[in-house]
Parts: C-alpha cells; sequence; structure tokens
C-alpha cells in the first residue's frame, strides 16, 4: 500500500511540474469535443438508456414476455389499456401490473417491447458487425494490393446496383425454411437476417477504408515501416488499420440505424421473425390490425424503433465531428 | 463528352448482365420448391410433366438463355407491336406469371401508373420543399431555422415509412376522418369534385414519402450551398455590388445545384424500393404490391422480372446521374 503511494508521488509531481494545463491524450481531446455536440451527447445517451433498458429491463420487470394466458385469465387479461389511459377514459381496462396493457392474446405489451427491443438491437449490432469486417476487408485490400483494386471496386459498383430491397425481401422468404429446419425455427431467422443485412451493407464502408487506406499508403511511415521489412500484414495490422479507425467507427454508429430500419422493414412486411418471437418491427406489423382502437400497440414500437434511429444517428453525427482532427481544434 | 456516354452504355450490358445472373442464381439456387403448393394427392409422376410444363425440366445455363432471350427480346418486340400495331412477336413465348397464367410484364404495365403516380408526385413535392429549405438554412447557417432544419431532418431520417404512414394514417384518418386511410385506384379522374377526393386520398402516401426525401435532399442542398458560399467568386459578385439575391439565386445555387442534380437522379431508383413498404401500408397496388404477393405466392417469374426492372431502373438512373454531372461542371468532363 505504501510503496503504491510512493510511486504515485513522483508522477503527479511531474505532471504538475508542465507549466501549462495538463496534457491530455488523443482519446482526452476526442472526448472533450464529442461532449461539445449537444445532440451527440444527448444522442448517445438515450442509446445507452435503451439499451440498458433492453438488456436488464427482463431482470427487474415482472412480468414475462412469453406467457399466453389461458381459459379465465385470457378473458380478464386480454386487451388491457396502457394505465396513461386513466387520464382521459377512467372506465377503459387496466391494472397497475400491466403499465402499457396487454394485446389482444393478453401478453404483456412493456415485456414484449422490451424482449423485441433485445432482438432488435442484436440484430441491428450484429449486422452492423458483419457489413463491418466485410467493408474493412475489402477496402483495406483494394486500397493496399493495387492489383486486386479494379476487381474488387467492380464488385463493390456490382452490389450498389442491386435492388437490395427486393432481393433480401426474395431471399428471407427463400431461405427460411431450409435454415429453420437446420438450426430451429428462432436462430435460422435471426443467421438469415444478420447475414442478408451485412453482406448487403458494406458497400459505403469499403469505399470509404479505400479512399482513407489509398491516402495513407503513402505517408512517410508506412515507408519507414517498409523499409525496415515490415511485411504487408504488419503494416496492414500495425500501421493502416489504427488510422483507418474514426472512419470505421463512424460507419459503425450509421450501420445500426440502417440495419435496424431493414430489419424493422422485414418484420413490418412479415418477412422478419415468426409472430411469436417479437421484435418491434414485428409488434408494430401485429398492431396495424386493430389500431383504430388500441392505436398506442403501434405507436410504441414506432416510437421505440424511431428513437433509437435517430439517437444512433446524432451519436454517429458527433463522433465524425469528434474524431476529425480538423474539426477537433475550433 | 458524347464517347464517355457510349463508353457508359456499353459498360452498362454487362452490368446488367451480372444482375439478371445474379438474380436467376438466387431463385434457383434457393431450396423453395414451386410444386410445394401442389396437393399431396397428385402423383409424382403428373408432378413431374407439372415441372416439365412450367419449364423447369431442362439445365440452369439453358433456362438462364431462354429466360434472357424472352426477357431482352421478345418482351421489346410485344412493346412495339403494341404501339406500332405490327406483329412481330406472334406465337412468341413470353415470360408467364405463376400465379395468373398471363404474361408478367401485362400485369407490370397495368400496376405501374399507380407506383409512378404515387412516387413521381412525391419526389416532385419533396424537391420543391427540400430546396429552399436547404437554400435558406445554409444561408443563415447556426440561425434557430438552421437548427430546426436540422432536427427535422434527423427525424426524416429516422423515422422508418411504416412508422410516420401508420402514425399519419391514426391522426388524420382515424382521428380527425380528414383524408381516406386506403388508396383506391379504382377511382377515376373526371371532373373537379372526383379531382379532390383523388388529391386527398394522395396526400398521405406522398407526404410520407416525400418526408423521407426532403430530409436527404434538404441535407446535400445546404452542404453544398455551404461549399460554395465561402468560394472567391461569392466575394468577387458581393464586391462587384450585385445583389444578396442575385449573389445567392444565380451565383451560388447555379454552381450549387451541380451534384444536388446528380443526387436527385441517384435517388430516384431508391424511392421505388422504399415504395414497397409505403404501397403496403396504404395499400396502393402498384409494382411493390405486386412485387409483396409475388414473393408471397412463390411466382419465380415475376419475382425475377420485377427485381429486374428495379436493377434496370438502378443502373439506368447511375448512368444518368454520370452523364449530367459531366454536362453540368466542365471541370469533370471525362474525356
Amino acid at each position: 500500500m505504501t510503496e503504491a503511494v510512493k510511486i504515485e508521488g513522483p508522477q503527479k509531481t511531474g505532471i504538475t511540474a508542465e507549466p501549462e494545463k495538463p496534457a491530455r491524450s488523443q482519446w482526452g481531446e476526442v472526448w472533450s469535443q464529442f461532449k461539445s455536440h449537444r445532440g451527440a451527447l444527448i444522442g448517445g445517451i438515450l442509446f445507452l438508456l435503451i439499451v440498458i433498458g433492453v438488456v436488464f429491463g427482463p431482470l427487474v420487470y415482472w412480468n414475462d414476455a412469453k406467457y399466453v394466458p389461458t381459459g379465465r385469465d385470457f378473458i380478464k387479461l386480454r386487451d388491457m389499456r396502457p394505465i396513461y389511459h386513466m387520464l382521459f377514459d377512467p372506465s377503459a381496462k387496466m391494472d397497475w401490473a400491466y403499465p402499457l396493457g396487454t394485446d389482444n392474446l393478453g401478453r404483456d405489451t412493456l415485456a414484449r417491447l422490451m424482449f423485441g427491443g433485445r432482438v432488435s438491437l442484436a440484430v441491428g449490432m450484429a449486422a452492423m458487425v458483419l457489413a463491418l469486417l466485410l467493408g474493412t476487408l475489402v477496402g483495406v485490400l483494394s486500397g493496399f494490393f493495387k492489383r486486386l483494386d479494379g476487381m474488387l471496386m467492380r464488385l463493390t459498383d456490382l452490389f450498389l446496383a442491386l435492388p437490395l430491397l427486393p432481393m433480401i425481401l426474395v431471399a428471407a422468404v427463400l431461405f427460411r425454411e431450409s435454415l429453420a429446419l437446420s438450426i430451429g425455427p428462432e436462430a435460422g431467422v435471426f443467421v438469415l437476417i444478420v447475414c442478408l443485412i451485412g453482406i448487403t451493407s458494406w458497400m459505403p464502408t469499403a469505399r470509404i477504408v479505400r479512399g482513407d487506406v489509398l491516402a495513407i499508403k503513402e505517408r512517410e511511415f508506412v515507408l519507414a515501416a517498409r523499409s525496415i521489412g515490415t511485411r504487408p500484414s504488419g503494416i496492414i495490422t500495425r500501421h493502416i488499420l489504427p488510422n483507418v479507425m474514426s472512419p470505421i467507427m463512424v460507419s459503425a454508429t450509421l450501420g445500426i440505424a440502417t440495419a435496424i430500419i431493414t430489419e424493422s422493414s422485414l418484420s413490418f412486411l412479415g418477412f422478419g421473425f415468426p409472430p411469436d418471437f417479437p421484435t418491434w418491427g414485428r409488434l408494430l406489423n401485429d398492431s396495424v390490425d386493430r389500431m383504430v382502437l388500441y392505436p398506442e400497440r403501434v405507436v410504441w414500437p414506432g416510437i421505440l424503433i424511431s428513437l433509437t434511429v435517430l439517437s444512433v444517428n446524432y451519436l454517429g453525427d458527433g463522433l465524425r465531428d469528434a474524431l476529425d482532427p480538423r474539426i477537433r481544434g475550433r | 463528352m458524347l464517347t464517355f456516354t457510349i463508353r457508359r452504355l456499353i459498360l452498362a450490358v454487362p452490368t446488367l448482365l451480372f444482375i439478371s445472373l445474379v438474380i436467376f442464381l438466387l431463385l434457383e439456387l434457393a431450396p423453395g420448391d414451386p410444386m410445394a403448393q401442389v396437393p399431396l394427392t397428385v402423383p409424382p409422376e403428373v408432378k413431374e410433366k407439372m415441372r416439365l410444363a412450367l419449364g423447369l425440366g431442362e439445365p440452369l445455363h439453358i433456362r438462364f438463355w431462354k429466360w434472357l432471350v424472352q426477357f431482352f427480346w421478345i418482351e421489346p418486340q410485344v412493346l412495339v407491336d403494341h404501339i406500332f400495331g405490327t406483329s412481330f412477336s406472334a406465337g412468341d413465348l413470353r415470360v408467364i406469371s405463376w400465379q395468373t397464367r398471363s404474361p408478367v410484364m401485362d400485369i407490370v404495365i397495368q400496376r405501374l401508373p399507380q407506383t409512378l403516380w404515387v412516387v413521381g408526385t412525391a419526389y416532385v413535392v419533396a424537391i420543391l420543399i427540400a430546396l429552399p429549405i436547404g437554400i435558406y438554412s445554409a444561408y443563415k447557417q447556426y440561425s434557430w431555422f438552421d437548427q430546426l432544419g436540422t432536427f427535422v431532418s434527423m427525424v426524416g431520417f429516422s423515422v422508418p415509412p411504416f412508422f410516420s404512414g401508420v402514425l399519419v394514417i391514426v391522426i388524420f384518418s382515424v382521428q380527425l376522418g380528414w383524408f381516406p386511410s386506403i388508396y383506391d385506384t379504382t377511382h377515376k379522374v373526371t371532373d373537379w369534385d372526383s379531382f379532390v377526393v383523388q388529391l386527398r386520398q394522395m396526400i398521405m402516401p406522398v407526404m410520407v414519402l416525400a418526408l423521407q426525401i426532403t430530409a436527404q435532399l434538404s441535407r446535400f442542398m445546404r452542404a453544398s450551398m455551404l461549399d460554395n458560399l465561402n468560394q472567391d467568386y461569392v466575394r468577387t459578385a458581393r464586391a462587384k455590388g450585385l445583389g444578396e439575391y442575385v449573389v445567392v439565386m444565380v451565383h451560388v445555387l447555379r454552381n450549387s445545384m451541380i451534384p444536388v442534380v446528380t443526387v436527385i437522379a441517384l435517388g430516384i431508383p431508391s424511392i421505388f424500393g422504399g415504395a414497397i413498404i409505403t404501397e403496403q401500408v396504404f395499400k396502393v397496388n402498384g409494382i411493390g404490391q405486386l412485387l409483396i404477393g409475388a414473393i408471397e405466392a412463390n411466382d419465380l417469374p415475376m419475382v425475377q422480372t420485377l427485381t429486374f426492372i428495379f436493377a434496370v431502373l438502378i443502373v439506368s438512373f447511375n448512368l444518368i446521374a454520370d452523364v449530367l454531372y459531366g454536362i453540368l461542371d466542365p471541370r469533370i468532363r471525362y474525356d
């Protein structure tokens, strides 16, 4: 204990002995720039709150998303209104134990929203990671190796010319059953949707990464690394990848947003997860038929999708500013 | 410029061929069976005959070739026949839908006007809204108008059309009862009253589609204006004593429109994709709904044709955007 304090002592005096304000690390700079972007900060906090609520909510919430009441319970529990409905219609059927009401099968809406949020966010993040890996791989390869450049960029152009939404729809229907048979209905659809979104959204990342790699490749430190005999793999992982991290991070955040929207559009069109496995898009789709009587069932999943995407977009906007050293000083 | 255009046109052919191959293979390699809907009581040899009748008996490359011939050679002939009353295509086998047993292109032609009408109006409305917003918020950068515009366009980006569509239905047709929630495609415009009815039923789908396009376009217009507003030629124009209106609306706007025009051209095909969802929400029976129905009914020729039409749209508008950029901006002539 005493030794640790002794070691800490001289370091502290070392920093305070600096004449100017204490030096900040690169990430400290990034953080201070990020903080000054109000929208990005609010977006980040909101996104964190949604993630925390969705991940830890079911642990503390008392109702089960999968519980379907039968018999008299079914009659008693179905079609409950949210508790705020009391404000303008005191006679409506509601219960304090079901804060957002129940659906036509008596399942708790809030529990299903949290469960659906887990699925939607998991799909979004997994698809984003897949798209990012593919995009970075293609971008780095075509930027770094001249021989591959022409071919890979033609491939990217071809992918950009594909009609993506129709093809995702077609593939989601055609491959669903065989995948469901091999690894189970929910896992099969999950893998299928993640793969489809990932495979169809790597192109912007690849283009941005390629551009940056092309610029960085010509810099002196890469030449220095090459001249001391570093192999291409070493140059890429040690010198180039860390320098293209910022565009990758920005496209990661924006990728989550598009992946969530694509997944919920698929679910909304009825080509996504099975009905007893809720996602936000699926919940919205299921409630459209009864939206005249129960508008809240449409509004809540919709608001959650929109809020998540909005917060992620603001987060990406702020990250782009924070990670850009040309803007950071201002 | 002409050589560039011709070169791009020639390059578009292999692209389209590749895309048609991808679409063909996607449908071909998929494990789904078109005979899955046939009752189990039908004996296997009859099923085999039905397969052959659908043209499924032959090897892959022959079927691909036949589809290409049907799509690129016979269908244009049918179009020519239809327009000029000739009979080039008499007796040729056309792409037949498995759902309706009628030629696919006939159904597509029936459905196309509904989609074009809604999507086209939405696009025009969006451009008319987006350009002034973009111009003004760039001119008054960081003003409250600019901040509001940024926020609204962020919201426009983030709210998916299947939510905004449902939301406006709940508000405007359920609660307020102003507009019908279902788009009636059999409605004919004959006089003023029926025109008003048509207008009322178009407002909601058009606004939902337009919101998204406006969000993107106004951001782009703003960024493009900001790039130009700080240029030297703007200072020169002001120094000459030109009025603020002339400086902004003539000098800056014309230069800023160059990238915006190409973005407008590039956005058109993606709008057709977005219209798939909007058509589903408002029950417009356009080609988006046709595609969804065909996928659900396992109607492979229809799906193939529609997906390929989307691909043709994307490739041709990419081409148009490239050529437009060259025409508008002499600095980027490619030859």
